[in-house]
């Protein structure tokens, strides 16, 4: 237990006292910050710019449909030539010039009217005026059908459908997505842990062997004692740098909001996108009543069982992934031999997070997001998306989350013990880079 | 218990490979005793399931009298062949990590390492990182965490090289003294030169297999073949080289008439000299009459030789 803890000490301080370390270690916040201010100043400049659009009509409809909106103006021009219209458009740098000419039906009218500008208008600038139009033909059809205008204006109704669990509690649309993205930010979180610090582990290994030093330590030590000390000395490193990365980029952003006076409240959407789901979640702000249901709901989010889920599944699918990554390092001589092993580690590791955000977001309890959250490899992102939700009615059902747990610790074991057989026997080979069936065949060593 | 380690009938493979081939050996306490054999006989594997690193496949390895056990690593220092240090970490605090692992306190390591860094002249070294190092200084500090502990057994694997030939003076030195001192020391080497004026014992190994073992002088004389190089004084040369060759098998004859000189090899049929020490000694002044020893390394190559007839 001593000599374990010599050699978690002994990395740990290897990879704290690493030059690069620190400074990714000081440089990242820095960055981040940066990128999020940038971001925010570049969405602000782009929101700000209105764009000017050049209407000529030229017949009895849409005399008052074209009116400006916060992104966009209407110019009219009157008793111009299309080609007067043209030519003035592009002197005054309009962005572009809508043609709608004069034909006897409103049909013809829409099927002859003509968008010219400079460069192709993206389809959100044609989706506007193309709404316009829909929006005019329908009323001229339903009005050939005997609708008025004023019956028209009260068939176009909102519609938001309330629901209700089955115990009678008021559901609030979008929290699904809400909470899921509460546990994607978990599970993003685990995923980039594995990926930059089981690279560490993986290129520790690597350097043990190219400096020819792992005979010498591994005649005082057992292989596995080193490995997993390295593993556990790696992630203390990760754990302290992450932590160092929350705490100053939080106060850095504080920081910069504070100087240039920006709106934290308008911004935190853009800025975070994780930690405040609200913004980008919740399409319209409710009335205030809502709003104080949706912070209730995140209130009642089990956050005590999803923070000790999270150490569960972080601990467990860490352990996992980065024995691997210590198995191929101990199976490789050079960084460059790695990446035919890499990929398909990876592989799982998006899948899971694809899967998380396409499928959880829609059907947190549906056949994939279950599958996924019980298969191993998976399991410590996916059920984490599922799990604010709670446990049990409405929730993640009890056995799913004791057969997923107890498959991921079968599953740390038996690859553990695997990996763990790669690296005794990896260690000590130079000099060739092994195939799958080499790494077999070590197994039986 | 004269032994410090012995090992019974040990097997290992490598899938289909046969690394060791039921080896048995017997290493005596308080000796230097050279493992022999060229690349790849199992000289290293070996060594490897002595320090545990690997296991047998069959057989059993005795060290100070029990069974081979994870306690057993603190008793052993082993400096192998594939030797290296972490590069980026500094000479002390590298040296005072490994000592810890093999078990030593933070106090007696710090303690100890003193004494052989002011005993090898490198002090000034403790702050340095290793790669500001030569190899041949990376090779001492090696050599010193690998005797730090104060084992009872010590395992060289190719000791010498990367180093100049001062420097292995110093360290052949360091290794007999440790010898005086009661530790046994198994050497392991292709090179055969470096065998004869340290190793007591010897052990060969070929393709897996233990060929040939015992104590160097008894090997050596088993192995001499009653040839005996001779140098003559005399007038005419020639006639009585014909004389001698009629009674006995003289080989690689030379004769300068200028200096009146005659060497030549001859073989006898026993270790009797008397005969020919008689004929000599009444026709001509004897200056030299030398019996030729084979070296390790002859004796090395004779019996892989004849081992490959066999096969």
């Amino acid at each position: 237990m001593n000599k374990l803890s010599l050699i978690i000490r002994r990395e740990y301080l290897a990879k704290v006292r690493n030059k690069s370390f620190v400074i990714m270690t000081f440089l990242s916040p820095i960055l981040m910050v940066g990128m999020i201010v940038l971001i925010a100043y570049l969405t602000e400049v782009n929101d700000s710019q209105k764009r000017i659009i050049a209407v000529l009509n030229e017949s009895n409809y849409f005399s008052t449909d074209f009116n400006s909106t916060e992104r966009t103006s209407y110019i009219q021009f009157k008793d111009l030539s299309l080609q007067a219209a043209k030519d003035s458009t592009s002197s005054l740098g309009i962005f572009g010039l809508l043609h709608i000419p004069d034909e006897l039906t409103l049909e013809d009218v829409a099927k002859n009217s003509f968008f010219y500008s400079k460069e192709p208008p993206s389809t959100m600038v044609l989706r506007s005026i193309e709404d316009i139009f829909e929006e005019r033909l329908r009323q001229g059809k339903l009005i050939d059908i005997g609708v008025s205008t004023e019956e028209f204006a009260t068939i176009n109704d909102q519609f938001e459908i309330n629901t209700a669990t089955f115990t009678g509690e008021l559901n609030l649309k979008g929290i699904n997505e809400m909470k899921a993205f509460i546990g994607g930010g978990f599970g993003y979180l685990i995923m980039m842990f594995i990926i930059i610090y089981g690279g560490f582990v993986m290129r520790s290994v690597i350097e043990e062997k190219t400096s020819r030093i792992i005979e010498v330590i591994i005649s005082s030590v057992k292989p596995f004692q080193l490995m997993l000390g390295k593993i556990i000395g790696t992630s203390l490193a990760g754990i302290t740098q992450f932590s160092i990365w929350i705490v100053s980029a939080s106060l850095l952003l504080l920081a910069v909001f504070l100087i240039f006076g920006v709106d934290l409240t308008g911004l935190s959407g853009q800025a975070a996108m994780g930690p405040n789901p609200m913004n980008t979640i919740s399409p319209i702000p409710g009335p205030a009543d809502t709003m104080q249901l949706y912070a209730l709901e995140l209130i009642q989010i089990p956050w005590f069982m999803l923070i000790s889920f999270f150490l569960v599944y972080f601990i467990l699918g860490y352990l996992i992934y980065s024995s691997i990554y210590a198995a191929i390092g101990a199976a490789v001589d050079n960084e460059t031999d790695t990446q035919q092993f890499i990929f398909p580690i990876i592989l799982p590791l998006m899948l899971a997070i694809y899967v998380g955000f396409f499928s959880v977001f829609s059907n947190p309890h549906g056949p994939i997001a279950v599958a996924f959250s019980l298969f191993p490899l998976t399991s410590p992102i996916v059920m984490l998306m599922r799990l604010p939700g709670g446990i049990g009615e409405g929730g993640v059902p009890l056995w799913q989350l004791l057969v997923s747990i107890l498959s991921l610790i079968i599953t740390f074991i038996a690859i553990v013990w695997l990996a763990a057989k790669i690296y005794r026997v990896g260690i000590l080979m130079y000099g060739k880079k092994p195939t799958y069936k080499e790494l077999y065949k070590w197994l039986k060593y | 218990m004269n032994n410090i380690l012995v090992a019974s009938n040990v097997t290992k493979k490598f899938g289909d490979q046969i690394a060791l081939n039921d080896v048995s050996l017997a290493i005596p306490r308080n000796s230097i005793y050279g493992l022999l054999g060229p690349n790849g006989a199992g000289k290293t594997t070996l060594l490897r399931i002595i320090n545990q690193i690997t296991y047998p496949d069959s057989g059993e390895i005795i060290f100070d009298g029990e069974l081979l056990q994870p306690h057993h690593i603190a008793l052993i220092g082993y400096l192998p062949e594939e030797r290296g240090l972490y590069k980026s970490m500094k000479v002390g605090e590298q040296a005072l990590y490994l000592a810890q692992l093999k078990g030593l306190t933070k106090t007696d390591a710090k303690q100890k390492l003193k004494y052989w860094f002011d005993k090898l002249e490198i002090s000034d070294w403790w702050n340095r990182k290793i790669q500001e190092l030569s190899k041949g200084m990376a090779q001492k500090i090696q050599f010193i965490v690998t005797v730090l502990h104060e084992p009872k057994l010590l395992i060289f694997d190719e000791p010498f090289s990367g180093f100049d030939p001062i420097n292995a003076n110093i360290i052949k030195d360091e290794i007999i003294k440790l010898r005086d001192k009661g530790t046994s020391i198994i050497f392991s080497t292709h090179r055969m030169e470096s065998v004869e004026e340290l190793c007591e014992y010897i052990a060969l190994l070929h393709n897996a297999e233990k060929i040939l073992d015992g104590k160097l002088e008894d090997i050596k004389k088993q192995y001499k073949n009653n040839l005996f190089r001779v140098g003559l004084e005399l007038e005419n040369g020639e006639n009585f080289l014909k004389l001698i060759s009629e009674k006995f098998d003289v080989s690689s004859s030379q004769y300068d008439g200028h200096r009146k000189q005659l060497d030549f090899t001859v073989q006898l049929p026993s270790d009797d000299t008397r005969a020919l020490l008689a004929l000599l000694s009444s026709k001509a002044s004897v200056n030299s009459f030398v019996e030729t020893i084979p070296s390790a390394n002859d004796i090395f190559i004779q019996t892989v030789q004849q081992k490959n007839e066999h096969e």
